[in-house]
């Protein structure tokens, strides 16, 4: 079952810098596909493009099973609007598709809560740390509950101990939600610990390089000191190396 | 504190050392009045110089208040349209550039009533702050924000309240506290080039005619009042500005 298809995508940007040339990869349903390469390899672009924020210049974006309802979208930054509190960022999305106010706080404050911020309803942005703006950020996303979520280097700001905490909650998100997620990262110790799928993506301009497919097990906290992680983390290091 | 009272001491040495001067010299008060002969001329003709003191701020306040229409209305439709920014801006420029003092005549030619006049100079020097503040405040929200808001099919509208229009807020503000100064100015100075008299008069005629006179602790104390005046709306502005920007936890000085 695929949801989204992306084939021969090619971008070349106004300034005449080719992005991405002939990109061809495939979502399917309730998965994790981790797009991993180096900067300035078009991994950003071809999320944007993938939102139907950039036309392609080349390519084409399908969707098998109709464009869905909703798509979620997390920055590298947390991206949240600084007059606003936590809750009317979160409820956002849902304000602009003309809900009722009771209806979005209620889903907006549910949110919250299942990213652990039951009590930060009312808090600034500028009053939440690094980590629970991303938080924030995350629940606007899932608010609206979307059937894609494409997240751009997430958690590249933020340091290791809360990286690896989001990362078992987004692995917990997907469980609990069947949400696919197309994951854009620099990062090897997490594409190797989120993916489903991982696409090794070669740079100037973007294009497929390898394309790893991990067994199906159970991640957790303690899956990072298995010789399981081990021989994932060795794999996309190589796939990487071999790329760049 | 002792950091804010700086200006204060600094203030009473310089008023003392002010009056001392012109005592141990000797100067007539028709060349340089000393701060009592001005404190007295204020309490004498205070009932005259009040009267003028409302005048003028009501001008310019009242030029502010149409500058700020004005300006914002502008901004939006200019944020709406690039063409139209395109096409008017450079207008918008113009009537900045120009000096007030070069314009002002041929407003009071054109317009028959005199505090028309002075509102219209007033406006033109308030309306750009606003307008090119405005402007860059709207285009200033984040990318990043404008795309979640396409993504998720945000209408025009609804991206100016609930975006564009709060990103727009501080710069607005910072225009908002020079624009309130000029406006001040701006009314001072066309009234300078007015010249007109009665019982309309704001302070500027009363400088003048208090200097035709030779009551040179008048002029000063008027020249005081109009001081006065550009503190207080600086200041007030200012308080607006940081009790509306307390959410962003900036505060710009």
């Amino acid at each position: 079952m695929t949801l989204l298809r992306l084939s021969g995508i090619g971008h070349r940007f106004p300034n005449g810098v080719e992005a991405l040339a002939g990109v061809s990869l495939a979502v399917a349903r309730g998965e994790l596909l981790c797009l991993l390469g180096a900067s300035g390899c078009g991994k950003s672009t071809l999320l944007r493009i993938a939102a139907g924020l950039v036309a392609p210049t080349e390519g084409a974006v399908e969707w098998p099973e109709g464009r869905p309802r909703e798509i979620g979208f997390v920055f590298q930054d947390p991206t949240l609007m600084p007059w606003a509190r936590a809750l009317e960022n979160v409820a956002l999305p849902l304000r602009l598709a003309g809900l009722a106010r009771a209806e979005r706080e209620a889903r907006a404050e549910a949110a919250l809560a299942a990213l652990g911020l039951r009590g930060f309803e009312r808090a600034l942005p500028r009053e939440l740390s690094g980590g629970m703006r991303m938080r924030v950020s995350i629940a606007r996303a899932l608010v609206t509950e979307p059937d894609l979520l494409l997240m751009d280097e997430p958690f590249a700001a933020l340091d290791e101990v809360a990286r690896m905490r989001l990362n078992d909650e987004i692995l917990a998100l997907k469980g609990a939600r069947g949400v696919s997620v197309l994951f854009v990262t620099h990062s090897l110790l997490e594409s190797a610990y989120l993916a489903d799928r991982l696409v090794v993506l070669a740079p100037r301009p973007g294009r497929v390089a390898a394309e790893l497919r991990f067994d199906a097990v159970p991640r957790g906290p303690g899956f990072r000191a298995t010789p399981g992680f081990a021989t994932r983390l060795a794999e996309a290091t190589a796939a990487l190396e071999a790329a760049s | 504190m002792t950091e804010r009272l700086a200006p204060v001491v600094l203030g009473i040495l310089v008023l003392l050392g002010w009056e001392a001067a012109l005592r141990v010299f000797a100067v007539p008060p028709w060349i340089l009045p000393g701060p009592v002969a001005i404190a007295e001329a204020l309490v004498a003709d205070w009932p005259l110089l009040f009267r003028s003191l409302l005048m003028t701020l009501r001008i310019a306040l009242l030029a502010l208040a149409l500058a700020v229409a004005a300006g914002v209305l502008l901004a939006v439709l200019f944020a709406q349209s690039r063409w139209l920014e395109r096409a008017l801006f450079p207008y918008a420029v113009i009537l900045q550039v120009t000096p007030i003092v070069a314009i002002a005549p041929l407003i009071l030619i054109w317009v028959d009533s005199v505090p028309v006049a002075l509102l219209i100079c007033a406006w033109i020097v308030a309306f750009f702050p606003i307008l090119s503040n405005t402007v860059l405040g709207l285009n200033s929200a984040d990318p990043n924000l404008r795309d979640l808001f396409r993504l998720h099919g945000a209408t025009r509208w609804q991206t100016l309240r609930l975006l564009r229009l709060p990103s727009a807020l501080p710069f607005f503000l910072a225009g908002l506290r020079v624009a309130g100064g000029l406006a001040l100015i701006g009314a001072v100075v066309a009234e300078f080039v007015a010249g007109a008299g009665g019982a309309g008069s704001g302070l500027a005629f009363r400088i003048l005619e208090a200097g035709y006179q030779l009551r040179i602790p008048r002029m000063f104390a008027a020249l005081a009042l109009i001081s006065a005046a550009g503190i207080a709306i600086f200041a007030a502005l200012g308080w607006v500005q940081r009790r509306a920007l307390r959410r962003w936890g900036t505060s710009e000085e």
